[in-house]
């Protein structure tokens, strides 16, 4: 939707016959997953349980400040562990394949106040469906900011920046209340309908279950350290937060990210649908480590062609993912974790200010696949 | 309080400081066989027993009740990173001292399970296990006389039953292609040394398969003896007809292996077992679009097999994934998302 379409220069049938491609990449992880993926992720499970078992552990004695300082910094890697390479990944169903039904997507519960149940609705099949998609796609601004040029605006969105920030100390009663669609559903004629107070009731049971959990029990436990304790749990909540917001703006926010109008995406082929989750994703650049502790989401391109690939192939799909990029001249939006979360902030703040209406509209590709 | 009050409040208490996890997802990680935790086994040795057979040392967790001779017991092995159930007569006997138990697995063509088993399995791998089951057992009161028949791996859980009880007069029919191929062979014929068994061993490679109709030149008094017969269903249709022709069908007893063959197809009879509907579906249409036209509440979502909302139980039958062509075939536990998926065969779908 912005200005210049940056797919323009490719063909109805180069769309298709990158879409196949991409099915031909997504076919040969298919057919080669097996043990050593299995043996992955039990491992990885295996070791958030044992660092999380570990830290509350230490943090028994957090009256210690250097008991503190490891037990909270070992809890907040456990925590961000558990949401990004454990619970997104699993609650995507990466790992159903393995018919293991501890590590199943319709069983998996995540250390997290929005029940798993429906944040997989509103990410799995909301987000990852419609993309990008302005009115469809939530996750654009989370229905409290304006993401692009084209947007209206308001004088609202003079606050984003710091509605922003509190989304991502908060982010994830950010995410529960975004999962209700609290926003839409605070109407009084919604907010009454049973099946969103049925949502609601469940969130409410989580949210009490978490505290009770983090801000109660726990530092009950540690008698002495009962506040240090607290300290630490509010801590690495508040670090797994700010961690996984910076992450997850990173994948659709910084600058070069493409959206998409509504009627864009009618008729939309399979070819259509792959490019625009090419256009509309970007990645984050770095270590083996930095991959891990995005939970894979750092190649968030590589994610939203293929959802439900194990996240531990991801590295190797991107390097012909990129080159499917390079070969149809289409640009690869990657950079390390502090240049993206700059674009995206950037961004945030620059459209927490209104803009002329762009004169050029993009092509709408629903009317064109009609007239090929 | 009684004890198990407080236990209970104890264990609720646990929950709490663990959630959204339970207590023993952490305790598994420490003792993932002690008593409470769903049962498990760890493989301790794998026996060759003939080219393609080979008997499995189980120690089972401590949840395990113990089995009766002639039972088997189904297992759930990762193949490949799959989880595959699958059943195996149990071949140790009740008493055996070390609390083990063993299952003697025949790898068969392209079997996924007999084979991994047999070649690949490594002392000190978990699998899962179920309590051991079936009524292919031996009565309270001893029979006097007593035959088994058996051929080619169904002499597993007769086996567990001749290691079990001793009694005064067996006889055995056993047939497999070769010498080599009999499976517990160099025991057998311990036992026939010390005249604890009379054995009939046919290589029907050589001799050709076992006539039951001239079953009673090998044990004349056949029919009089209480009799457990195991093996391909061929011998065990015969057996039966045989036994009822001579109107002594009580006294047979028949173990079948695998029950039910799937049938796989390009589309079939879709059942939907929860909301009691048949209806038949094309190779090429989702079965979440079968489900929906015919009335079914189908749980649905993004309906291109990425977000995972329709993930329903297959109960029987089999399914080909629309975009791999991949065949998945029932078993307990196994799930399908039913946007891509379209009947390979009659299939019953838990809706």
């Amino acid at each position: 939707m912005t200005a210049i379409d940056p797919t323009a220069h490719l063909t109805a049938e180069q769309i298709e016959e990158l879409g196949r491609e991409l099915d031909a990449i997504r076919d040969e992880v298919i057919a080669g997953r097996g043990e050593k993926d299995a043996a992955y992720i039990r491992k990885v499970i295996s070791a958030q349980r044992k660092l999380e078992l570990v830290s509350r552990g230490v943090l028994l004695f957090s009256i210690f400040p250097p008991a503190w300082l490891l037990g909270t910094a070992g809890l907040s890697v456990a925590k961000i562990m558990d949401n990004m390479e454990i619970g997104h990944n699993i609650l995507h169903g990466q790992w159903d394949w393995m018919r293991d039904p501890k590590i199943h997507s319709t069983t998996w519960e995540w250390d997290h106040v929005s029940p798993s149940e429906q944040w997989k609705h509103s990410h799995n099949e909301l987000h990852h469906t419609y993309t990008n998609v302005i009115g469809k796609d939530n996750d654009l601004g989370y229905g409290i900011m304006r993401v692009d040029e084209d947007q209206k605006w308001h004088p609202f969105h003079l606050g984003q920046p710091l509605w922003n920030f509190l989304n991502a100390c908060f982010f994830e009663y950010g995410i529960a209340a975004y999962d209700l669609e609290l926003g839409k559903n605070l109407h009084k004629r919604r907010r009454k309908s049973p099946e969103f107070r049925a949502r609601a009731k469940a969130v409410g049971r989580k949210i009490r279950k978490q505290v009770l959990k983090d801000y109660v029990i726990h530092p009950l436990l540690s008698g002495p350290s009962f506040l240090p304790t607290l300290a630490a749990t509010f801590t690495a909540n508040l670090v797994r937060n700010i961690w996984t917001h910076s992450v997850i703006m990173c994948g659709h926010f910084p600058e070069g990210v493409q959206v998409f109008e509504r009627r864009s995406i009618k008729g939309e082929t399979r070819g259509q649908w792959y490019l625009r989750q090419m256009m509309g994703s970007a990645n984050i650049s770095g270590s083996k480590a930095m991959h891990f502790m995005t939970g894979n989401l750092s190649h968030q391109i590589e994610h939203h062609l293929f959802p439900d690939l194990p996240s531990n192939r991801y590295a190797e799909v991107a390097v012909k993912v990129r080159a499917l990029f390079e070969k149809y001249e289409l640009e690869y939006v990657t950079g390390p974790l502090p240049k993206q979360v700059f674009s995206a902030w950037h961004k945030v703040f620059r459209l927490s200010l209104p803009n002329k209406e762009p004169k050029v509209k993009t092509p709408d590709r629903g009317q064109e696949v009609v007239a090929a | 309080m009684t004890s198990a009050a407080l236990r209970s409040r104890a264990w609720k208490l646990l929950e709490m400081v663990t959630t959204p996890l339970l207590p023993s997802d952490y305790l598994d990680l420490i003792s993932p066989l002690r008593a409470g935790a769903d049962l498990r086994g760890r493989i301790e040795a794998v026996h060759p027993e003939t080219g393609d057979a080979a008997t499995i040392v189980i120690r089972p967790g401590r949840g395990w009740r113990g089995h009766t001779a002639g039972q088997y017991v189904r297992i759930g092995v990762d193949v490949d990173g799959v989880r595959l159930w699958r059943a195996y007569s149990v071949t140790s006997p009740t008493n055996r001292q070390d609390g083990r138990v063993t299952i003697t697995v025949k790898a068969i063509p392209d079997g996924k399970v007999s084979n991994h088993l047999v070649r690949k399995a490594k002392p000190g791998t978990l699998i899962q296990l179920d309590q051991p089951t079936g009524d292919f057992v031996l009565p309270q009161a001893n029979p006097a006389k007593v035959l088994y028949l058996t051929a080619g791996s169904g002499i597993t859980p007769v086996m567990g039953m001749l290691r079990d009880v001793e009694f005064d007069d067996v006889v055995m029919v056993h047939s497999a292609p070769q010498p080599q191929d009999v499976i517990f062979r160099n025991e057998l014929h311990d036992l026939v040394a010390d005249k604890k068994l009379r054995l009939t061993e046919l290589h029907t490679d050589t001799d050709g398969m076992l006539d039951i109709a001239h079953l009673a030149e090998l044990v004349p008094d056949w029919a009089e003896r209480e009799t457990w017969a195991c093996g391909p269903a061929g011998l065990l249709d015969a057996a039966e007809e045989h036994w009822t022709e001579h109107g002594v069908q009580e006294r047979l007893h028949t173990e079948r292996f695998r029950p039910g063959i799937v049938v796989t197809g390009d589309g079939g009879e879709v059942t939907f077992s929860a909301t009691g509907k048949t209806v038949h579906a094309d190779g090429a249409t989702p079965l979440l679009d079968i489900g929906e036209e015919a009335g079914v509440l189908m749980p649905s979502g993004c309906r291109m097999g990425i977000c995972f909302g329709c993930v329903t139980p297959l109960k029987s039958g089999a399914v080909r994934d629309l975009r791999t062509g991949e065949i998945t075939e029932a078993e307990p536990g196994v799930l399908i998302q039913t946007c891509v998926s379209a009947a390979a065969g009659p299939c019953d779908i838990e809706r």
